[in-house]
């Protein structure tokens, strides 16, 4: 493995040691190719972006990341181990917690249940030890919606927490789909265009947020853009994508400048 | 004629209101039965997209399994036990022999799966423990056989002890089905299941362990209906036909929404005991509780075809 050192950015956050490693990924959908040969790393406490024209293959990075593609080729490393085949339940037991593209909540939930499924990789007590052991369930319970509301109280949605998320506005509905990934208290945290569709007042709430939650709670951040301004703004370290081919990786400055990347990305105005 | 279909019944349920109750009564013992038989279909269509025709033979299946154990010399609640322990092993069998490898199938290939699974119970079933007609255990298992005599407007009401316990036990069932889905861990992850496959793996959610979990309960269901049906009728495959009642049931009520199940189960039972007695068997020569339910679920949905409840009332649990 590479260092494992770390460094400091210039705002002064300290970044650690790798935690996951893509190793050589390639996912191939029939005839296409949609990822080709890709490694990278993630970096302890760092916001690491993955950006992209449409259809570069971004998504289904962060959805092999989370189990949910399962690559043909390449090794996906966590914490120093290779990972072996898993299931996107697996993923998330292990403190990987995720939104997606299109925004997948539980409809017919409230704000508060919604955000509440977030801890259930956290339950201890099953079925049955909750019908016999009342008191620890209850516990458990309380302890699970503390973290809850203060997730709640984090983001800023405590006047929508009884509301069924089915009537939300789409910026909101991002909002409540973040906290419900933030519940599980995740080591990594996926954001596929956690700001796609939102206006420019959502946007910089969104930012502010994702910033956040880097900050307070350390939290490594994988997140998928396409605004750049935003991506320059947000990350430590880039990784462009085009065709499936990874074109370029670094901090956003030396990715900006890049020819390739210029011409593949920048060039194509989205 | 006109007097007949119009006035007289209801001059009939007038004259005696002691006749009616039990009526009524009948009524809603049925009702509360195909309730539970349609809220097992409900749990699993929620949960997995799945149209489960074999709930009404998994009704059949486990009655047979309690009444054959308790032959071969088991002591009677021994044999509930058991029977629940088979129950599970059916669960864990149907997920992994059937669900798993269709996974992403489209429903109806999943819905034949189902049929698959009926046919598969009648002929295991049938080799197991014989064709012939079985009397339910009903005294073995504690449950009162006697009855209650009430006499309500000087009349006489009266209510069978089994069929007393079928109703409260059913009623505990649902109440605690209620709270399972809405206060434990598993069941907001049944019902996250139910709501987004995609968003319930996101958050840890194993599919494979809530449908086993759902295909459990919905055996626990049978067992309970089972019984209760099997003390009034006696145990055989025909009890499947109790089963075909849940259809108007879930046309009504709609297939995702278990208050639906509930009231459409009890409306039923006891909108066609008192069609059968007040018009069935005066005018039409009686019998016509095989066909009723389903001419009044064809009506409704003629003027309401999302069912009663409509789409609003479905995500609510
Ligand atoms: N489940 C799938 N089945 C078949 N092809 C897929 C699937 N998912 C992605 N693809 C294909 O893989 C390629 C990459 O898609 P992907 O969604 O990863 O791109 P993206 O970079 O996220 O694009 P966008 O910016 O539009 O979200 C596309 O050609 C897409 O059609
Ligand atoms: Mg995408």
């Amino acid at each position: 493995m590479k260092d494992t050192e770390g460094y400091i950015t210039e705002d002064g956050r300290k970044i650690g040691g790798v935690v996951m490693e893509m190793k050589n990924i390639t996912l191939k959908f029939g005839g296409v190719n949609a990822i080709t040969d890709i490694s990278f790393d993630i970096r302890e406490g760092e916001i690491r972006a993955i950006i992209g024209p449409n259809g570069a293959g971004k998504s289904s990075m962060l959805n092999v990341i989370s189990g949910f593609y399962i690559p043909q080729e390449g090794e996906i490393w966590f914490h120093g181990k290779p990972r072996p085949q898993m299931r996107p339940y697996e993923v998330a037991r292990q403190g990987i917690a995720r939104t997606f593209q299109n925004i997948a909540l539980f409809e017919g939930m409230s704000v508060l249940d919604n955000v509440m499924t977030g801890r259930l990789t956290h339950m201890k007590s099953g079925f049955f030890s909750q019908a016999i052991w009342k008191g620890r369930a209850e516990r458990e319970e309380i302890a699970n919606r503390e973290i809850v509301e203060r997730v709640i109280d984090f983001l800023e949605i405590q006047n929508i927490r009884k509301t069924p998320v089915a009537g939300l506005s789409y910026g909101l509905k991002k909002r409540v789909e973040l906290a419900r990934a933030l519940a599980a208290e995740p080591k990594l945290l996926l954001l596929d265009e956690p700001m796609a569709g939102m206006n420019v007042e959502e946007k910089e709430d969104m930012c502010r947020f994702i910033l956040d939650v880097n900050d307070e709670f350390g939290t490594t951040i994988a997140l998928i853009e396409h605004d750049m301004g935003v991506v320059m703004d947000l990350s430590d370290r880039v990784v462009v994508m085009d065709y499936g081919k990874k074109i370029g990786d670094g901090p956003p400055d030396e990715v900006r400048s890049n020819q390739e990347v210029i011409d593949a990305y920048l060039g194509v105005q989205h | 004629m006109f007097y007949d279909i119009f006035i007289a019944p209801f001059v009939d349920m007038v004259e005696a209101p002691d006749f009616l109750m039990q009526v009524l009564w009948e009524g809603l013992v049925s009702g509360i039965l195909y309730a539970l038989i349609a809220l097992g279909f409900v749990l699993i269509f929620r949960s997995s997209r799945i149209f489960n025709f074999a709930q009404g033979i998994m009704v059949v299946f486990a009655a047979l399994t309690l009444v054959g154990l308790y032959a071969m010399g088991v002591p009677a609640w021994i044999c509930v036990i058991l029977t629940l322990g088979v129950m599970f092993v059916l669960a864990v069998a149907i997920e992994r022999i059937v669900l798993r490898p269709l996974v992403g199938q489209p429903d109806i290939i999943l819905f034949m799966a189902t049929i698959g699974i009926t046919l598969f119970l009648i002929g295991f079933g049938e080799v197991i423990f014989g064709g012939e007609n079985k009397v339910m255990i009903t005294e073995e298992l504690g449950i009162p056989t006697g009855s209650v005599l009430l006499e309500p407007f000087g009349g006489l009401l009266i209510l069978e002890q089994k069929d007393i316990t079928a109703v409260v036990v059913a009623a505990l069932l649902v109440v605690g089905l209620l709270v399972f889905l809405n206060r434990t861990r598993m069941g907001r992850a049944i019902r996250a299941l139910g709501d987004d496959p995609q968003a319930a793996l996101s958050v840890g959610i194993s599919i494979q362990t809530i449908w086993v979990l759902v295909w459990f309960i919905a055996g626990i269901i049978a067992l309970v209906t089972g019984i209760a049906w099997g003390a009034r009728a006696g145990v055989s495959f025909a009890l499947e036909v109790i089963a075909y009642k849940a259809l108007p049931v879930l046309m009504l009520g709609g297939l995702e929404s278990i208050a639906g199940a509930i009231i459409g189960g009890l409306m039923i039972g006891i909108l066609e005991k008192l069609f059968e007695i007040y018009w069935g068997q005066p005018l039409l020569g009686g019998n016509t509780e095989t066909w009723f339910a389903f001419v009044l679920a064809l009506i409704v949905l003629l003027f309401r075809p999302q069912g009663l409840f409509g789409e609003k009332i479905i995500e609510r649990v």
